[in-house]
C-alpha cells in the first residue's frame, strides 16, 4: 500500500477526518520550508501538499499567484521541491506529501526523470492541475512505476461519467473542488458539497477530500462532517504573505491556525 | 479538377458559403484528431472544472459549423457588418522597387474594426448566442481582439469584459478607449508579465468562476481544444476568398503566401485551404523583437521548444526550469510565449516555414509600404511584409507572393511616433 493509502486507511480506523495543509513550497524562502512543514505535522495535518511554483498559475486566484511569484523570485524550480521533500523526509518517514502544480515544469524535466526522482526524495504522490485524464495516460503510467499516486481533481461541472473515468485512474483520493472558481475564492455551501461528496463517493472507490473555500475552523468542521478530508490552502497562504518579512514567525502561526482547525475537525468527527 | 473549378468563381458572397466538403482544407489533411491533437500538439490541458464546457463547446462548434442556416448567418453577416470580401490588392509599386515576384496583399485592414480578428469574433459571437450565454469574456494583447469582441457584443447586447495585461494597456490606450466606448469593462491584468499571456490566465480564471453563463472567445488558435480548430475555422474565410481571388486574378495561384504569426490566426486563416496545394510555400513570420540571438523576442517556432501553456502542448518561450519567459516585440498582437499548435506541427511536418523579422526590419517595412502604396498596416502585419520583402527579390517576375496584411496601423501611430522620438 502507498503511503497515502496507508494513511487514510489508518485514519479510517480511528474516525478522523484528515487535515492537508497547501503551502507552496520556497514561499516566501526556500529555507522556510522544511520547518514549516514539520510545524504543520505537529499541529495535527495528515498529509502535505507542497506546491510547485509555475509562472502561469491558470488555477489559482491571487493569493496563490503570489505566493509563486515570490517562490520563482527566489528562484525556486522542481528540482528544488523535490529537495526540499527529500530533507522534510529526512525526519518524518510517515507523513505523505502531495505535490501540487502544472504540467509544463514536469514536461521540462521528463515524466520519467521525474517520477523516478520524485520518488527517490520521499514523494508520494502528484497532483498536476492541468492534466485531466484524457491527457494524462503516459503520467499516470511514469508515477505508477515508481509507487506514486495520480491525484486528480473533480469539479462541481464534473458528469457521473467523468466522475467514473476519473475514478478509474486516480490513486490516493481525490480532490473535490467545493466551488466554481480558482483557489481562494468565495466560501462553500456546505449543503450543495455534502451533496456531491455522497455522490462522488457512490461512483468511485477512493477517500474524497474537499478543498477552495475553507477559510476557518466553523468551515473546516462542517466540512469535516462529510469529507474524508479537509484541505485548506489560501488562508495559510495569505497568512505567510502577511509574515513576509519576519519568515522566522511563520511555523509558529501557521501550526497556531491549523492547531485551531484540528480542533474544530475533531470536536466535529465526535459529534 | 478542383483547381479550374475554383477559378470559375467570382468574389461573391456565395463564395463565402463555398466551404467544399465539411471545413477542411482538402480530402488529405485531418487534423487535429477528434481529442483536438495536431500530431503531439493541441490537445487538452485544462483544470477539470472546464472540462465540461468545452466538452459543451465542441459539441455546439460541431453542430453549428455543419448547420446551414448558422452558417447562412454567418456569412450575411461577414458579409454586411465586418465587409467581407475582402480585396486582393497588387502592390505594383513596391514589386516593382524589389525587383521580383508580384506581391499582393489580402486587404483584412480594410475589415470593420481594421484587422482579421472580427473574423472571429463575430463567429463566436454567433455560437454563444446559439448557446445561450449572456455573457462575453475575451484576453487581447495589441487591444485589436478587445475591439472586436466588444464590437460584436455591443451588437448582440452583450455584457462584455476584456481582460489585458497592464503592460498593454498602457501601449495601446487608443484601443482601450474604444472597447470602453463600445461598452466593454477592460480589466488591467497586473500579475506575471502583464502581458497577453497573463491576460489569457485570468480570462481563463473568469471562465472557471462564470461558467454557467460565461462564453470565452479567444483571440487566435491556440488554448484547449476545441479553440484552436474552431478559431482557424472562422479565420479560414481568408483563404478560401484568397484562393479564389488569385486565381481569378492570375490564373493561378500564388507561388507563396507570408503572414505573421503572434498565436497564428490571421496566418492559419490564410494557410489551411492552400495546405493541400503543394506547389504553395507557406511562410509563417514571428516577432524577432532585437534578434533571436538577443533573446528579446517572441519566436517560441524559431528559437523554443514544445511545452504545455494555456490548454494545449506547442512551442514555448520558457527557462530550463519549464517557466515561462517574458516575450518582446514592437508590436503588441506578437508578444506571446506561445503558438497555435496547428503551427507546430506544420513546422515539424515541413509544410510550413517560420522565419522571424526584428523590430527594426518591421518598422522599416511599415514605413515603406506607407510611403509606397499609400497603406499603413498594422507592426503586426509589418512583419509579414518585411519578410515579403526579403523574399520577393530572390523570385522571378512572373512569380506570385500574397501577403496577409492582418491589420491596420491606425492604432500603432503612437508606437511608431515613439520609436521617431516624437509624441503624439
Ligand atoms: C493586426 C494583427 N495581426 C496579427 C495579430 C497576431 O495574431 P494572430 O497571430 O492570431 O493572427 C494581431 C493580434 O493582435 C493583430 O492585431
Amino acid at each position: 500500500m502507498s503511503r497515502i493509502a496507508t494513511r487514510f486507511a489508518s485514519l479510517k480506523g480511528r474516525g478522523r477526518t484528515a487535515l492537508i495543509p497547501f503551502v507552496t513550497a520556497g514561499d516566501p524562502q526556500p529555507a522556510t520550508t522544511v520547518p514549516l512543514m514539520h510545524a504543520m505535522v505537529a499541529a495535527g495535518a495528515d498529509l502535505i501538499e507542497l506546491g510547485v511554483p509555475f509562472s502561469d498559475p491558470m488555477a489559482d486566484g491571487p493569493v496563490i499567484q503570489r505566493a509563486s511569484e515570490r517562490a520563482l523570485a527566489q528562484g525556486v524550480s522542481l528540482h528544488d521541491v523535490l529537495g526540499i521533500v527529500r530533507a522534510f523526509r529526512a525526519d518524518d518517514p510517515d507523513t505523505p506529501v502531495v505535490l501540487m502544480g502544472y504540467l509544463n515544469p514536469i514536461e521540462v524535466m521528463g515524466y520519467e526523470p521525474f517520477a523516478a526522482a520524485a520518488q527517490a526524495a520521499g514523494v508520494d504522490g502528484a497532483l498536476v492541475v492541468d492534466v485531466p485524464p484524457e491527457e494524462g495516460h503516459d503520467l499516470v503510467a511514469a508515477l505508477r512505476g515508481h509507487g506514486l499516486d495520480l491525484v486528480y481533481l473533480l469539479a462541481p461541472t464534473s458528469t457521473d461519467a467523468r466522475i467514473r473515468r476519473i475514478g478509474e485512474v486516480a490513486s490516493g483520493f481525490v480532490y473535490y473542488v467545493s466551488v466554481k472558481g480558482v483557489t481562494g475564492s468565495a466560501s462553500l455551501d456546505t449543503d450543495a458539497v455534502a451533496a456531491r461528496v455522497d455522490t462522488i463517493k457512490s461512483l468511485i472507490p477512493l477517500p474524497v477530500g474537499v478543498g477552495f473555500g475553507i477559510k476557518d475552523a466553523d468551515t473546516a468542521a462542517r466540512v469535516a462532517a462529510v469529507a474524508d478530508a479537509v484541505i485548506v490552502g489560501s488562508a495559510l497562504v495569505s497568512r505567510i504573505e502577511e509574515l513576509g518579512t519576519t519568515p522566522e514567525l511563520i511555523p509558529g502561526v501557521i501550526g497556531d491556525f491549523l492547531a485551531t482547525l484540528r480542533v474544530a475537525i475533531d470536536a466535529a468527527d465526535a459529534g | 479538377m478542383r483547381l479550374c473549378k475554383v477559378y470559375e468563381m467570382a468574389t461573391t458572397p456565395a463564395m463565402l458559403s463555398d466551404r467544399g466538403p465539411a471545413t477542411g482544407a482538402g480530402p488529405g489533411y485531418h487534423w487535429p484528431d477528434a481529442n483536438g491533437h495536431f500530431g503531439p500538439y493541441g490537445g487538452l490541458f485544462v483544470p477539470e472544472t472546464l472540462m465540461y464546457p468545452l466538452e459543451e463547446l465542441r459539441a455546439a462548434y460541431e453542430r453549428y459549423l455543419a448547420d446551414p442556416e448558422f452558417l447562412a448567418e454567418l456569412d450575411a453577416d461577414l458579409q454586411d457588418y465586418v465587409g467581407r470580401p475582402s480585396p486582393i490588392y497588387h502592390a505594383v509599386r513596391w514589386s516593382r522597387d524589389l525587383g521580383g515576384a508580384q506581391i499582393y496583399l489580402k486587404r483584412e485592414d480594410l475589415n470593420h474594426t481594421g484587422a482579421h480578428k472580427i473574423n472571429n469574433t463575430v463567429g463566436q459571437a454567433l455560437l454563444a448566442r446559439r448557446m445561450g450565454k449572456t455573457r462575453i469574456i475575451a484576453e487581447t494583447g495589441a487591444g485589436q481582439h478587445g475591439v472586436a469582441s466588444a464590437t460584436v457584443a455591443a451588437r448582440l447586447g452583450l455584457e462584455c469584459v476584456v481582460y489585458m495585461g497592464e503592460v498593454d494597456v498602457a501601449r495601446q490606450e487608443a484601443n482601450v478607449y474604444r472597447m470602453r466606448l463600445l461598452g466593454a469593462r477592460v480589466v488591467s491584468v497586473k500579475s506575471g508579465s502583464r502581458t497577453l499571456k497573463d491576460a489569457l490566465n485570468e480570462a481563463m480564471r473568469d471562465w472557471v468562476t462564470n461558467v454557467d453563463d460565461t462564453f470565452y472567445i479567444i483571440g487566435t488558435v491556440a488554448g484547449p481544444h476545441p479553440y484552436p480548430a474552431m478559431v482557424r475555422d472562422f479565420q479560414a474565410v481568408i483563404g478560401r476568398e484568397a484562393r479564389a481571388q488569385m486565381l481569378a486574378r492570375t490564373g493561378r495561384l500564388p507561388d507563396a503566401l507570408v503572414a505573421c504569426v503572434g498565436g497564428g490566426s490571421n496566418a492559419i486563416g490564410l494557410f489551411y485551404p492552400f495546405i493541400e496545394d503543394a506547389g504553395v510555400a507557406l511562410y509563417g513570420i514571428e516577432a524577432a523583437g532585437d534578434g533571436l540571438e538577443t533573446g528579446r523576442h517572441a519566436a517560441p517556432l524559431n528559437a523554443g521548444r514544445p511545452g504545455v501553456l494555456h490548454g494545449n502542448r506547442t512551442y514555448l518561450m520558457e527557462d530550463a526550469n519549464g517557466q515561462i519567459i517574458e516575450t518582446h516585440s514592437v508590436s503588441a498582437g506578437l508578444d506571446y510565449p506561445g503558438v497555435g499548435p496547428e503551427h507546430a506541427w506544420l513546422k515539424d511536418t515541413g509544410r510550413a516555414r517560420y522565419d522571424a523579422i526584428t523590430d527594426a526590419e518591421a518598422l522599416a517595412a511599415f514605413h515603406t509600404l506607407t510611403r509606397t502604396e499609400g497603406i499603413i498596416p498594422a507592426l503586426e502585419s509589418s512583419h509579414a511584409l518585411a519578410y515579403a520583402a526579403k523574399l520577393a527579390p530572390t523570385m522571378g517576375g512572373d512569380q506570385t507572393i500574397l501577403v496577409n496584411l492582418s491589420g491596420r496601423g491606425d492604432k500603432d501611430m503612437h508606437t511608431v511616433a515613439k520609436h521617431e522620438g516624437l509624441v503624439l
